[in-house]
């Protein structure tokens, strides 16, 4: 790790290392099985494994990559700025979703360049993941480890890489349910996201059990 | 000034990082997006075009000097900018599933302005769309012929002669003005005869709030410079030889208007009557031009038909709505051919009472005001 790190909170995280920090960010902090975040794609986009992949990858790689790009965003201007009586609490969430916004424009054009069918198939959730509130949480809770817990800079591309992970983990599993769930008989009433929000209930409940056996 | 500094910072660093983000994304697109020259194969090798890659193909088609009909300005959403694309257009996109159906999807036919050029691509373009072009003329004159309805003559000046049928329209363009950020483009027919190859003249009805008409009304005048594109339209004579009726309204003159004397300078005799309505006898136009035709062509007779109450003015001419007229005029159906053009209520009830006649549908032609 970097040596300011080393200094910021060695005694907060006993033996925290880059696994553990995956590990509590794409398991026990799943961002969407235990804040509930990122739900809209989540429910309307997990009905086909196909286009729950390729929604989870590209959540996943515009959450790594904005958490990286809002850290250096936020160590790098707005501590600074604070010290000028710059509201940077305030000031960030402003930023990092100009960043995310940017980024997903960016990730547009990329996948349309590269495929096609899957441009499509995501159709308009594409766009719509820049007002993901998955991707933003993942760099709001980023701030607060770099200031309670000393993240670094690999434990910041970690962290974004896990929360993405577990995204795309929640919607992969829910994809796979759902499939089965096409020739289960469902109550009318709960059809469509009735029973797809109860399942994530469910599947919550099972995601919160992880809870106490890491703690970063 | 402690105040200020915080706030003029945080402005700051909102601004400066959305500018440097914004260049940054123009940089990449311009990488990305471009894909090179692109070759579009118009009907099987007919023609072969050369274009930059990363535009809708009506737009690529557009600036190739292909014009296809477009109402909605390539938004997706009125459909007439349907082709066929035999190769190259890729995965159909969802944008384009409502306005197709499950049939013409299987016909290969797609939504040229939701369709991007990426790589080369074969279309199929009819052949009347391939000699439309986009034409420059200068108003030449505009005339009242009732209060709500004027005539335009537009003569050309680039290109400086146009083909057309009789029948046929044109898009006429109305530049942005006041309200209206973007140029508009509207259908007009076509009433001078084809034979007048150096100018067009169009009959325009005043459509309030429209923005096309609002703009030839107000602001339009005789010199001022347009620009148009065509010709257009299926709405011909056919090649049968047989009887036929027409029935307009308003506006609806003008194919009418062109068919007549198209007719009489090619000596095509063909029986007709020509059934017009309006509402009061100030609403007629070119009556005394078409009864002269009527009494000079042994096949040609004109019905003008006044629905409004009879006015004291000595009107001796046909009474009732224009439906009431034709039905007590037709007798029997026989070969008779159809011709509508109006608006859609209009056609709609006049194209009833000829059903009941045992007029059948596909010895009618319509032109639709939309």
């Amino acid at each position: 790790m970097t040596p300011a790190l080393a200094q910021a909170g060695p005694s907060t995280m006993p033996g925290a290392g880059l696994m553990l920090v995956l590990l509590s960010a794409a398991l026990t902090d799943n961002i969407l099985l235990t804040r509930f975040l990122g739900m809209c794609p989540f429910l309307s986009v997990s009905r086909q494994i196909k286009s729950a992949f390729g929604m989870g990858l590209a959540v996943l790689f515009v959450t790594t990559g904005t958490c990286v790009l809002n850290y250096w965003l936020y160590v790098y201007l707005l501590r600074p700025l604070a010290a000028y009586g710059v509201p940077a609490e305030s000031l960030k969430l402003i930023l990092f979703i100009i960043v995310i916004a940017a980024f997903v424009q960016l990730m547009e054009m990329l996948i349309e360049r590269i495929s096609i069918t899957l441009y499509y198939s995501l159709g308009i959730f594409l766009p719509l993941i820049t007002v993901n509130c998955a991707i933003l949480g993942a760099s709001l809770f980023m701030v607060n480890n770099v200031t309670s817990k000393g993240f670094g800079l690999w434990r910041v591309l970690t962290y974004g890489f896990g929360s993405g992970l577990g995204w795309f983990v929640a919607i992969m599993l829910m994809a796979g349910i759902r499939r089965r769930l096409k020739n289960a008989r469902i109550p009318p009433a709960l059809e469509g996201a009735g029973i797809t929000l109860i399942i994530t209930g469910i599947m919550a409940m099972a995601f919160v059990i992880f809870q106490g056996m890491i703690k970063i | 000034m402690s105040v200020l500094l915080p706030i003029l910072l945080s402005s700051a660093a909102a601004c400066g990082l959305t500018v440097i983000l914004a260049a940054a994304l123009l940089v990449v697109e311009k990488l990305l997006v471009n894909r090179g020259t692109c070759v579009v194969d118009v009907n099987d090798g007919e023609r072969k075009l050369e274009v930059t890659g990363g535009r809708s193909v009506l737009t690529t088609l557009t600036d190739e000097g292909i014009f296809i009909p477009s109402a909605c300005g390539g938004r997706g959403t009125c459909s007439y900018c349907k082709l066929e694309m035999t190769a190259g257009a890729g995965p159909l996109s969802p944008t384009e599933m409502p306005l197709l159906t499950a049939e013409e999807i299987e016909r290969g036919l797609r939504i040229s302005c939701q369709v991007k050029v990426r790589n080369d691509l074969a279309v199929t373009i009819p052949a009347e769309l391939l000699s439309v072009r986009e034409y420059r003329g200068v108003v030449e004159r505009i005339r009242d012929l009732t209060g709500d309805i004027k005539e335009l003559r537009i003569r050309l000046v680039e290109p400086e002669a146009i083909d057309f049928t009789a029948g046929q329209y044109i898009q006429l363009r109305a530049p942005a003005y006041g309200d209206n950020p973007d140029p508009v483009y509207r259908a007009y027919s076509i009433s001078s005869p084809p034979s007048a190859r150096d100018g067009i003249e169009l009959i325009v009805r005043l459509v309030p709030g429209g923005i096309c008409t609002t703009w030839i009304f107000t602001m339009l005048t005789e010199g001022d410079e347009v620009v148009f594109n065509g010709p257009y339209g299926e709405f011909r004579l056919s090649e049968a030889g047989g009887p036929m009726i027409w029935i307009a309204g308003g506006s609806g003159m003008a194919p009418f208007w062109s068919m007549v004397r198209h007719m009489k300078q090619t000596g095509h005799a063909r029986p007709c009557t020509y059934f017009f309505g309006a509402v009061r006898e100030r609403d007629l136009f070119f009556t005394d031009e078409l009864k002269a035709l009527a009494r000079e062509l042994p096949w040609f007779s004109y019905v003008p038909a006044l629905s409004g109450p009879a006015e004291s003015n000595g009107w001796t001419g046909e009474t009732g709505l224009i439906t009431e007229v034709v039905d007590r005029h037709v007798r029997e159906a026989g070969d008779l051919e159809a011709y509508l053009c109006g608006s859609p209520g209009m056609i709609a009830a006049a194209a009833a009472v000829l059903h009941a006649k045992g007029i059948g549908e596909q010895r009618m032609y319509y032109d639709k005001f939309e």
